[in-house]
């Protein structure tokens, strides 16, 4: 909302400079986002009468006017505005003057002709964005030789405020000025206007179908009303320091008292009425041609405001074009009703709409307000239009007016809420400011809420009001109390700090991808992946949610190596969502992803670039860190986005727990990326599952180690050589090593040799060479059974 | 006997001239070895009288001495000499980089998180975390913002249906907390959040902080404590002033805004602070008793605090970062600024 601060100064003025001001009632809750000049700093501008005009010699579109600037002789000036008259008074700058934009007034000569000053239009003033199409003609009462900033009170600011949504009441001068009066607990001067007195006898039938959503309706017939007439400047001007645009003097008024007052009002042309007008629910199928020329097909749980013939308006929102005034305009139906915020809220919204009527029914218009404030712009209206007004009609439905909340503030509570007793008038003082109804009881405050505060029900309601007009600064501070209580702590598991570390201390960045990510993306890394689709993204790119952290990861790499930059390793934890919206799984992951070279570029490290083993090196690090390295398996399986023959299922205790493997050539291909990758993805919850240390005594008997080198088939996994080992070793194997992986010269034709180092130990004596043999002889043959292997000779 | 001088004084001259140390051991074997000369000479002393021997005895002795002790300083020369050329040879030059060396970082939201997280459980505070994919419930009806309420417009939601969205805030996490916690209740809940906005200050998905502590006597006294103590160890300033500003939201009442002296210009004014001295960095308030309602807490004998920060905007602030948009491009040389 913004408002000129000469306005609001009318009805309150505390001494305070515009600054203090606008911080003070940033203080309390109104934030004030800025505060501006009205106009642009110029000077040297006066009002002046335009005396003669004449056609310029020398060019067509020019004119020669002399003007009175007050001064002792009337001023030649040359001025190509189609406007220019005489008898105008106008906004003259003289020889000397400095426009906006620090444009210095000099005597010219324009075609030969002199000109000394220059008659102003309005965006010349810097008063009106827009350029504007003439000069700005003044009142005629506009007194010859003013300066012009004074004639218009430009030396004015206007203040922004961003009101918080349960403010409605302070979406008008009248509720500004209500918060500035409490504040400086000074008294509101409402400028005092009589009731219209009726002059006919006009009226319009009103009928209320859904009262519960338009408890109130209050309506007008004023008759010939001069539609023609000019918005009188000081109307305008008050509009645009509001930030609102004149349009003719009917909108001019509506859109004035709505925000003097906070009452949206809405002008129908009587003539274009017929029947009589009823507050309803659109019915289906109906439409409704808005005053912005945008047809809408009305929902039924839409109010609208209708005749005979149909909807004329979107109730509390927008008017429609036909029943609105217009040029040939003679008789208004004035309206101003209650819609309940209720009706209105979302409605606006879902047609895409968002007005300043909308804006305040939705947050709470005062329900008591329509009458006063049809009585403003009735007065305004025949000020400025001329016309007779009709008696005004009424419908209300009174069991629907919101009721007035009656709320028992306990002084005990305020004080415990706040760690500060507050001395008891004070309290009633600010309450009683606000607009509450108060009597004081025993235990505190009984108050009765006024009905332009929607936002006051409860008890905490009241203590914030008094919290905020006392200043929240003023209240004291502590550091809240607690009792010490040791909790225990799981120490099996690892928190995902430490699991981050373990990758940075890898040499892993750290990336923080979006949780959306492109379809086309998606379905090339992952094309069976089911997972939620945005229904409103705020592009295609990110309208997917993830189901993997490849497609992140992979996006952030070609980031960077389209930034030059070679080496990448990058890791994420966060969530993937898996499946429909009804069996979603929104499971935290770890992710990384590597590229380039092995070692860092330097002068001793190989250039060889990385291969599967390193990235699983690092994933094994990460899995060795709780000591439960046992509890997880590589197996050879396919995944849609890694390469098939470099590819694993990672498992956990033998359930699935990620992936990890070559990125897919043919999606390398896909997304056009340059080099190969490294990927892995693991569940974090079974990554944190450590294990507690469990002692185990030390032998004081020697180990026994037996080297034992097999040929295999290539396709045998080294998995099941050692599952063969371990599964036939007996009970005191300690370790196995494998030492050597050979496949060439001495090794058959798709074979490779496999060199194992077995260590044997007993806890309580020396084993013997027999003993070890057998076991031995036990592999050698479970190994030659199950796996073709023959031990190397 | 007489040649005993001349002996010593060959041997002498041979050890000093010795190069290495096994032509030194050679010349101890030929001088003082079994076989040695001198040794030689003391097996000689039978031959002399019993009032010579003990004179000659001690002469020969004394030779034998001297030449040992010649010998052993030698040995130590040579091998010192030996030592000082390996090592020698053997320098390298240790400005060279280490070897294998590729440190990584953590992102720098994650760094500010962590360091919240840490401020806030050295006190006693749990750290809880929920799913993003909410419902319009735990999103916003639990929260005391029923359908429609003009705050829903606040935060442009991201929809996948008409009841499930991505969480607009990480309070959802108190809602959950509140039905299956104990009292008094301490948590924090970092996480990412989504809003439909996206330009220079607004990013479709950022990171959120809320705290929130439930117990008996609990007031906005405690709340602003809190804050201000939070702000000053975060900023790891102690005189950074903070002020509460009125606000609104629909799960606190009193709600407030909270801002803090420009740490960038200490409140003078400058463009961070839109020169007003002054930056927005969290929102924060006394729960609603209509929150507490929906998860069965009595507010007349519970009250708590509840407070919301935007982890970007205190990392920006913290980390002098002037583009939002830089946390979510991954870029190596941005990560790497936070290592």
């Amino acid at each position: 909302m913004k408002f000129s601060e000469q306005w609001l100064r009318e009805w309150v003025s505390p001494q305070l400079s515009t600054q203090a001001m606008a911080d003070q009632i940033t203080m309390a809750g109104l934030e004030v986002d800025a505060v501006e000049a009205v106009a642009a700093s110029f000077s040297g501008v006066v009002v002046a009468e335009v005396l003669t005009k004449e056609k310029h010699p020398d060019a067509d579109k020019l004119n020669v006017c002399t003007v009175n600037d007050g001064s002792d002789e009337p001023v030649q000036v040359v001025c190509g505005a189609a406007n220019v008259d005489i008898g105008q008074k106008i906004p003259f700058a003289q020889v000397g003057g400095v426009l906006p934009g620090d444009f210095k007034i000099k005597k010219a000569k324009l075609r030969g002709v002199e000109s000394r000053g220059m008659i102003c239009s309005a965006s010349e003033l810097g008063l009106e964005e827009e350029t504007s199409p003439g000069i700005l003609v003044l009142p005629e009462s506009a007194p010859v030789g003013v300066d012009f900033r004074e004639f218009m009170h430009l030396d004015d600011m206007t203040i922004e405020v961003d009101l918080t949504p349960n403010r409605g009441d302070c979406l008008s001068i009248k509720g500004l000025a209500r918060e500035v009066g409490v504040l400086n607990r000074l008294a509101v001067n409402e400028p005092a206007d009589e009731p219209v007195t009726a002059e006919i006898e006009d009226t319009f039938t009103v009928n209320i179908e859904a009262p519960e959503k338009c408890p109130r309706y209050v309506g007008r017939v004023i008759k010939g009303v001069d539609v023609k007439a000019e918005t009188p400047l000081w109307m305008v001007e008050r509009l645009r320091r509001s930030g609102v645009r004149s349009i003719d003097p009917v909108v001019d008024i509506t859109n004035y008292v709505m925000l003097e007052l906070g009452q949206p009002l809405h002008a129908f042309d009587r003539d274009n009425l017929s029947g009589n007008i009823i507050v309803r629910l659109a019915q289906s199928g109906e439409q409704l041609t808005l005053l912005d020329g945008q047809k809408v097909a009305l929902r039924p749980e839409t109010l609208v405001i209708a005749d005979q013939a149909g909807p004329l308006a979107m109730a509390g929102i927008m008017g429609g074009e036909n029943s609105g005034v217009s040029e040939s305009t003679e008789t208004i139906f004035l309206e101003s009703a209650f819609f309940t915020p209720l009706a209105i809220a979302g409605q606006a919204r879902s047609y895409g709409l968002h007005t300043d009527a909308s804006h305040r029914f939705e947050r709470g218009v005062d329900p008591e307000l329509a009458s006063s404030a049809i009585e403003r712009a009735t007065r305004l209206l025949i000020d400025i239009c001329g016309g007779q007004a009709g008696p005004l009609t009424e419908c209300k439905s009174d069991a629907d007016m919101p009721a007035p909340s009656t709320i028992l503030l306990r002084e005990a509570r305020l004080e415990s809420a706040l760690s500060k007793k507050l001395a008891s008038d004070d309290v009633t003082d600010i309450l009683k400011r606000l607009g509450l109804d108060v009597t004081q009881k025993a235990e505190g405050w009984l108050v009765v809420a006024p009905s332009w505060r929607f936002d006051v029900a409860i008890e905490e309601d009241l203590i914030e009001e008094i919290a905020r007009i006392h200043g929240y600064n003023n209240l004291p501070v502590r550091r809240p109390a607690a009792r010490l209580a040791l909790r225990s702590a799981d120490e099996a598991t690892l928190t995902h700090a430490q699991l981050r570390r373990q990758m940075v201390a890898r040499g892993f960045q750290e990336a923080v991808t979006y949780s959306f990510v492109a379809p086309e993306l998606q379905a090339a890394l992952l094309p069976d992946a089911v997972s939620p689709v945005l229904a409103n993204p705020i592009s295609a790119d990110l309208s997917v949610m993830r189901a993997s952290l490849f497609p992140g990861l992979v996006r952030a790499m070609e980031h960077n190596l389209n930034r030059q930059q070679t080496r990448v390793r990058l890791f994420e934890t966060g969530l993937v969502f898996n499946g429909e919206l009804d069996q979603l799984s929104q499971v935290p992951m770890m992710g990384a992803l590597a590229c380039g070279s092995r070692e860092t570029e330097g002068w001793s490290g190989s250039k060889e670039r990385i291969d599967f083993y390193d990235l699983k090196g690092d994933l094994e690090s990460l899995l060795g860190l709780g000591g439960n390295l046992d509890a997880w398996r590589f197996e050879p399986a396919e995944h849609p986005a890694l390469h098939p023959g470099q590819s694993a299922e990672i498992l956990f205790n033998g359930e699935h727990a990620g992936w990890i493997g070559t990125l897919h050539p043919r999606v390398r291909a896909t997304l056009g990326l340059k080099v190969d990758a490294v990927l892995f993805e693991v569940r974090l919850d079974t990554l944190s599952q450590g294990k507690i240390p469990a002692f185990e005594a030390l032998s004081r008997y020697p180990e026994v180690r037996r080297d034992l080198a097999f040929i295999i088939k290539d396709e045998v996994p080294v998995q099941a050589l050692l599952d063969c080992a371990r599964e036939k070793a007996g009970d005191y194997l300690k370790d196995i090593k494998l030492f050597d992986v050979y496949a060439g010269k001495g090794v058959a034709e798709a074979h490779k040799s496999i060199a194992l180092g077995l260590t044997w130990q007993h806890p309580s004596r020396t084993l013997n060479d027999e003993e070890i043999n057998q076991l031995v002889d036990n592999i050698v043959t479970q190994v030659r059974v199950q796996l073709e292997a023959e031990l190397r000779g | 006997m007489d040649h005993l001088p001349t002996l010593v004084s060959e041997a002498r001259d041979a050890i000093q001239a010795a190069h290495d140390v096994s032509a030194l051991e050679e010349l101890r074997v030929r001088y003082l070895g079994k076989k040695g000369e001198v040794t030689a000479l003391l097996k000689g002393l039978g031959k002399l009288s019993a009032e010579e021997r003990p004179a000659a005895g001690e002469r020969i002795n004394q030779a034998k001495q001297t030449l040992a002790s010649e010998i052993d300083a030698k040995r130590q020369q040579l091998e010192n000499t030996a030592l000082n050329e390996r090592l020698a040879a053997e320098r390298i030059d240790v400005t060279l980089p280490g070897r294998g060396q590729a440190e990584g970082g953590l992102h720098p939201v994650t760094r500010t998180l962590e360091r919240i997280e840490g401020l806030f459980t050295r006190i006693g505070y749990d750290v809880a975390v929920g799913p993003e994919i909410e419902d319009d419930y735990h999103n916003f009806e639990a929260l005391n913002i029923p359908a429609h309420h003009p705050a829903r417009g606040m935060a442009d939601t991201f929809y996948f249906d008409a009841t499930r969205l991505l969480r607009t805030h990480t309070s959802p996490v108190q809602v959950r907390t509140m039905k299956n916690g104990e009292l008094p209740l301490r948590i924090v809940c970092p996480g990412r959040v989504y809003r439909s906005d996206s330009d220079l200050t607004h990013t479709p998905m950022f990171h959120q902080v809320e705290g929130l502590l439930v117990d008996e006597g609990v007031s906005f006294a405690d709340l602003k404590g809190t804050i201000e103590d939070f702000l000053q160890a975060f900023f790891e300033r102690d005189d950074l002033s903070v002020r509460f500003r009125p606000s609104y939201f629909p799960f606190t009442e009193p709600s407030a805004e909270v801002d803090i002296q420009c740490v960038m210009c200490s409140g003078k004014g400058c463009r961070v602070c839109s020169h007003s001295g002054w930056l927005e960095v969290m929102g924060c308030g006394m729960v609603h008793p209509e929150v507490f309602r929906h998860s069965g807490i009595d507010t007349e004998r519970y009250t708590g605090f509840a407070f919301g920060m935007g982890a970007e905007r205190l990392a920006m602030l913290r980390y002098g970062v002037n583009d939002l948009r830089l946390f979510f491009e991954n870029d190596l040389r941005f990560l790497r600024q936070f290592a």
